[in-house]
């Protein structure tokens, strides 16, 4: 069986999907990134799925469950580089690829996930409006 | 029901494992190329094609596609037949409403797969095997 590479670029983990998987090697790559994110500890994951000429449910439910997993292991998926009739085809499947984040490139994928980062980390200091200090008159 | 006259022969593959299932779909690409289908209808036939013979092997028990081009003339198209001799399916109308599922999918591949197509024809019945045959034309 095929097993899709994973490579690790600083603090983010990027899948390159270069191959029309069989089923297996979608859930073994499933299982592979799981292990990968908490070896490694990063909080970003990039799925390229430039090569992909097809999404069909099988994949689209291993890109929902790899979100899914990423997140309760705190860290963020993206998808990127979905083609045009691949976006007309999902839809028209009925897969709404829920809670799936995409982005059209690597480099926004990346930049997507270094916000999102960001944002997490002033939410610790952040009380909440009630707490919000006032300037004295 | 698919109208219109074979072009060249039929081209069969067998469906027995899941990298059988990525033949189907590097077949029916291939014929959908040469059948002049545009980009977007070949993803969906493809798409399409996928989802059937992933069917054919998980609930079929394994079975054979022939993929075939078709011509009416007026426009060619590509016609597909999934087969296999697996137990039927009881109650089509509930097996054709999206997300239902028997085996922990997602429900989607019957009734996502004939919205990708133009014409979608099954015969099925308990004990009696599944006959899936679909045609996408150029437009
Ligand atoms: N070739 C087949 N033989 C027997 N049953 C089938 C076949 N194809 C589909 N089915 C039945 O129809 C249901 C719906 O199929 P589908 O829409 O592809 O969803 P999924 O594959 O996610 O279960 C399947 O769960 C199965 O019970
Ligand atoms: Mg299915």
């Amino acid at each position: 069986m095929e097993r899709v590479p994973i490579l690790k670029i600083g603090d983010i983990l990027l899948v390159s999907i270069q191959v029309d998987m069989s089923d297996q090697t979608a859930v073994a790559l499933q299982e592979d990134l799981a292990e990968r994110i908490v070896a490694t500890g990063c909080h970003g994951v990039i799925i390229d799925i430039t090569a992909l000429d097809i999404v069909d449910s099988f994949v689209g439910r291993m890109l929902s469950t790899i979100a899914s997993i990423s997140r309760v292991l705190d860290a963020e998926t993206v998808v990127v580089g979905m083609r045009p009739a691949v976006a007309i085809t999902l839809v028209e499947l009925g897969l709404s690829l829920n809670g799936i984040r995409t982005a059209l490139n690597v480099e926004r994928g990346m930049e997507l996930i270094a916000a999102e980062r960001a944002d997490q980390g002033d939410d610790e200091f952040d009380y909440g409006p009630d707490t919000e200090l006032t300037a004295s008159p | 029901m698919t109208s219109g006259v074979d072009l060249g022969r039929p081209q069969t593959q067998a469906v027995g494992s899941d990298e059988d299932v990525v033949r189907v779909r590097q077949l029916v690409r291939t014929v959908a190329v040469a059948a002049k289908l545009s980009l977007v209808d070949q993803t969906k036939v493809v798409t399409a094609a996928s989802e059937l013979a992933r069917n054919t092997l998980v609930y079929g028990g394994g079975g054979s596609v022939e993929v075939s081009t078709v011509d009416n003339g007026r426009k060619q198209g590509i016609k597909i037949l999934f087969a296999d001799s697996g137990p039927g399916i009881a109650d089509l109308n509930l097996a054709l409403t999206d997300g239902y599922t028997t085996g922990g999918g997602l429900g989607l591949g019957l009734s996502g797969a004939r919205r990708l197509v133009d014409e979608f024809d099954i015969q099925t019945a308990p004990g009696q095997g599944t006959r899936i045959t679909i045609t996408k034309w150029s437009r």
